[in-house]
């Protein structure tokens, strides 16, 4: 494990990070868009780790952080699809530019 | 003597009237209204009776001089030491004289506005509104600070403007109350530069201060007034010309004297009061009161008089034409002016030389009588006649007999036919004419000639000229024709003061420098005046006394010139012109188009680029979400740097 | 090179390539595909880590659940067959701008900062972590667990009232 330094792990997650984010601006479709938050999700676990790891290896917090933001991940996604599927219903669509009622 | 307590009733009675009536508004007292007013009227005038008996006759002349006593002062607005406005009351001759007239003036006018103005719905804003003039005048002439005097001043007009506007639902009275106020407003400008000027000069505000230091040939602040200059002209001059000008726009002299005849819209004693006996003669009282600066000054007493002998001839001339009763009678007023005006130009300060002071104001009062009589007159033939104009008029004099000798004897008074009061007066002022510029003197004959002339035209048109039962039942069913008592009493009273005032000897009590003159009058000298004043009536009687085609037949072969004077020598229109095509369109359009495209129109700019900000702003909420994700995010990067980087604290 | 490296570095590869391959798709079921491709790759990587609980919590809760209902929830919205519309290419320059930059600024700060390497082994067996989730004592996460149940019935109860339909109204 000394091999590989910390700073690549960290580089693989800082790369998911921001794909996410891409994804996050880029895409139309709102499960689209869970999709990458998703992924933003899953790079802050690996960091959490890989921190955990290399800098102290005799706790086990990151771990536990690790263990409760996928639990977290889990609730958020179920509740999204829910308000995804609700306002498919109204709007008959989940194209993200469909939903300005918000605007001025 | 103290004086402070008589003073503060006689201004206050009439300031209490006017704050009851006024807001008491029209139906607290309604006809009891006339009866305050007449009452609060008869004390004021019952009690500047005494004070004038207490200072001419109790007191007397010190030391042969009558002093000038200040009753009361309070400082109001101190400016710097020495310069403060203040509220005060001056009494010397002159305005004691002038206590009298008013209050006794306002007192007749009021009684008969009892029974001219019986049945008008108004009634209590009316005697407001006199009871307000009446409290101006009279602070207007014990004003001892000559900012107080242009307060009072502004006052006055101000009343003028209610009163002549008083039938407010009669377009012509509400332009006509419009034109007086504008036009004396802007005469008022003249006075306002004038006074201070005079105020600068002088270090102080008061009139007894400001003659002393100004008057005196040796004082710093005369040598500073007459050695500065502006366009060649000394300060002096510049300042006497503009606070003349001030008093010229009140008293109608020409060219400011266009919104007299107009002032005529008003009820008819209010003519009486206002635009015959009191308000009119201010600028004349002005003059007088400043009569020490204006004697130093040569060039501005020329001025003075011939503006007055101008204005004298000029008004003449027109009311020979006229056919309206009222405005004949209201050219004879500035006509008459234009003799007081006269008067004071050519007197001098000190002694014989101040014989035209006292002549123009022993006029003044002497006018008071006679001119507010042939108002009221007029009044009461406008009431039975229902109509000013003097073809709807003639043969009255049966139907009116109480009317008929007032007005004769106010013809004979102002024809200056002895003994009645306008001859004393009139002479006074030919004499000191005489002595003084001879050109000036036939100027006065000839405009004496054409008053006797014009007033006896009138006089003949009303009560002779035609038959007499031309008036069967006009008003006859109720009471007498000519009004209820109310109505006649003044007049007599008035009459008898036509008749008496004339042998007043008034130089022993008025006087350019206070000490008593004896009386001349010299018989050789009068009687061209009145052999002349004679001719004018004889000429009336044969034109007018019996109806015929004569005086159309003189009409027609006078022509072009008596369509000028008739039209009172077009100079309305030439304000007119001179209003609307020159200020209006060469000054007034461009300023509107500045103040509309340039001011305003920055303005709209500036708003319509706020504006355009704006919508791009609240493009940035667009409702999309994937926007403000990227607004975010642009953010947290912009102050990562910020503070990782740049921050170097 | 040794093997450990040559695993990482595969790993990491195919955990990125298959990210962008789900961000990036035009078909959507394509991209929840690649999604779980990505996942599954992130499970290897935490073996890689010895971190054996949270590679199998991985595969469980999110290859397993999550993915699944995201499958679940595109056939419901009736999503599958056709591609998505694409966004107008000044977004995608603008996002790809940004996230470039971000990335950059990120990594150079990381990279800057000398992590102080601790000493020992891990050992993150089953026992250790269920022993410590459940203890009351200072380092035990037993309140964290609590709470995070109740946010999980929460949301189980939040998710059932958003998307339930309507009631029609008794005849």
């Amino acid at each position: 494990m000394k091999e590989i330094p910390l700073s690549h792990i960290i580089f693989v997650s800082t790369a998911l990070f921001f794909i996410g984010m891409y994804g996050l601006f880029t895409r139309r479709n709102l499960i689209a868009m869970l999709m990458a938050i998703e992924l933003i999700l899953n790079s802050v676990n690996i960091n959490f780790v890989a921190f955990n790891k290399y800098l102290y290896p005799d706790r086990l917090d990151g771990v536990f952080f690790t263990i409760f933001i996928i639990t977290i991940a889990a609730a958020e996604a179920a509740v999204a699809i829910a308000i995804i599927i609700n306002l498919y219903r109204s709007h008959q669509s989940i194209d993200v530019e469909d939903t300005t009622q918000m605007k001025y | 003597m103290n004086y402070s307590n008589l003073i503060s009733l006689i201004l206050l009675l009439p300031l209490a009237g006017f704050i009851c009536l006024g807001l008491g508004g029209k139906n607290t007292f309604r006809s009891s209204a006339g009866v305050i007013g007449c009452t609060l009227s008869l004390i004021t005038a019952l009690l500047a009776l005494y004070v004038a008996g207490q200072y001419f006759f109790v007191e007397g002349a010190v030391h042969g001089v009558y002093r000038s006593v200040v009753a009361f002062r309070y400082t109001w607005l101190p400016f710097a030491p020495g310069l403060s406005i203040d509220m005060g009351a001056l009494l010397d001759p002159i305005s004691v004289m002038m206590l009298v007239v008013v209050t006794f003036i306002s007192l007749m006018v009021q009684v008969f506005s009892l029974g001219y103005m019986k049945g008008e719905q108004r009634l209590t804003t009316y005697y407001a509104f006199l009871s307000l003039f009446t409290f101006s005048m009279l602070g207007l002439v014990i004003s001892s600070n000559i900012f107080q005097i242009y307060i009072f001043w502004e006052l006055v007009g101000v009343s003028s403007y209610l009163l002549i506007g008083f039938y407010f639902d009669k377009p012509a009275a509400v332009a006509a109350s419009k034109k007086a106020f504008v036009v004396t407003r802007f005469a008022d400008l003249g006075f306002l530069v004038g006074i201070l000027i005079l105020s600068f000069q002088a270090g102080t505000l008061d009139f007894r201060l400001l003659l002393e230091r100004l008057s005196n040939p040796g004082s710093p602040q005369f040598l500073s007034i007459t050695a500065s200059s502006f366009w060649g002209v000394s300060l002096l001059t510049w300042a006497l010309v503009l606070v003349f000008v001030g008093g010229a726009g009140k008293s109608a002299m020409f060219p400011l004297h266009i919104w007299l005849p107009d002032a005529m819209e008003g009820p008819t004693p209010v003519s009486a009061l206002i635009h015959a006996a009191t308000m009119v003669v201010a600028g004349v009282y002005l003059v007088a009161r400043l009569f020490p600066l204006f004697s130093l000054d040569a060039a501005v007493l020329s001025i003075v008089t011939w503006v007055g002998a101008l204005s004298a001839i000029l008004a003449a001339v027109i009311a020979c034409t006229q056919t309206d009763i009222k405005r004949v009678l209201a050219y004879s007023t500035m006509s008459q002016i234009g003799y007081m005006m006269l008067a004071l130009g050519v007197a001098r300060y000190g002694g014989e030389a101040g014989a035209g002071y006292t002549a123009s104001l022993f006029h003044l009062f002497t006018h008071a009588f006679f001119k507010s009589l042939l108002f009221l007159c007029a009044g009461t033939i406008i009431h039975f006649v229902h109509s000013n104009e003097l073809r709807d008029m003639g043969g009255l004099r049966k139907m009116l007999p109480v009317t008929h000798i007032s007005f004769l004897i106010a013809c004979l008074a102002i024809a200056g036919i002895p003994p009645f009061s306008g001859f004393f007066s009139k002479e006074a002022i030919l004499s000191a004419a005489w002595k003084s510029d001879k050109l000036v003197y036939g100027v006065g004959l000839v405009t004496a000639a054409i008053t006797a002339f014009y007033m006896f035209r009138l006089y003949f048109s009303i009560f002779w000229n035609k038959d007499q039962n031309l008036h069967p039942g006009s008003a006859a069913s109720h009471g007498s024709p000519e009004g209820p008592a109310s109505m006649r009493i003044p007049l007599i009273i008035l009459s008898i003061g036509a008749l008496l005032a004339g042998f007043i000897p008034f130089s022993h009590y008025v006087t350019s420098d206070g000490k008593p003159l004896e009386e001349t009058l010299s018989v050789s000298f009068s009687i061209v005046p009145v052999v002349l004043a004679a001719a004018g009536i004889w000429l009336a009687y044969g034109l007018y006394r019996r109806d015929s085609d004569r005086p159309g037949k003189i009409t027609v072969s006078l022509g072009v010139l008596y369509q000028t004077a008739y039209k009172k020598f077009y100079i309305d229109e030439l304000y007119l012109f001179i209003t609307k095509k020159i200020i209006f369109n060469g000054i007034g359009r461009p300023a509107a188009w500045i103040d509309k495209h340039i001011v305003d129109g920055t303005m709209n700019a500036v708003a319509t680029l706020v504006g355009k900000i704006a919508v791009f702003i609240k493009g940035i909420q667009s409702g999309k979400v994937q926007n403000y994700a990227l607004y975010f995010f642009g953010g947290i990067i912009g102050l990562a740097i910020l503070f990782i980087y740049l921050w170097n604290s | 090179m040794s093997a450990t490296a040559i695993i990482f570095y595969g790993l990491s590869a195919f955990i990125l390539g298959t990210g962008i391959l789900a961000v990036t798709s035009v078909k959507i079921f394509r991209a929840a595909i690649w999604l779980l491709f990505s996942l599954m790759g992130i499970a290897g990587l935490y073996f890689w880590l010895d971190a054996n609980f949270i590679a199998a919590v991985q595969i469980a809760v999110y290859v397993g659940g999550i993915v699944v209902l995201i499958i679940f929830s595109i056939f419901l919205t009736q999503q599958s067959g056709s591609g998505m519309p694409r966004p107008p290419w000044i977004r995608k320059a603008a996002s790809l701008l940004a996230v470039l930059l971000g990335f950059a600024l990120t990594y150079l700060l990381i990279d800057q900062y000398g992590f102080k390497a601790g000493n020992g082994k891990i050992d993150m067996n089953v026992a250790r972590i269920g022993t410590l989730m459940l203890g009351i004592d200072k380092k035990g996460y037993a309140l964290p667990f609590e709470v995070v149940s109740i946010l999980l019935l929460s949301a189980m109860i939040g998710c059932i009232v958003i998307a339930m339909k309507a009631k029609p109204d008794e005849v």
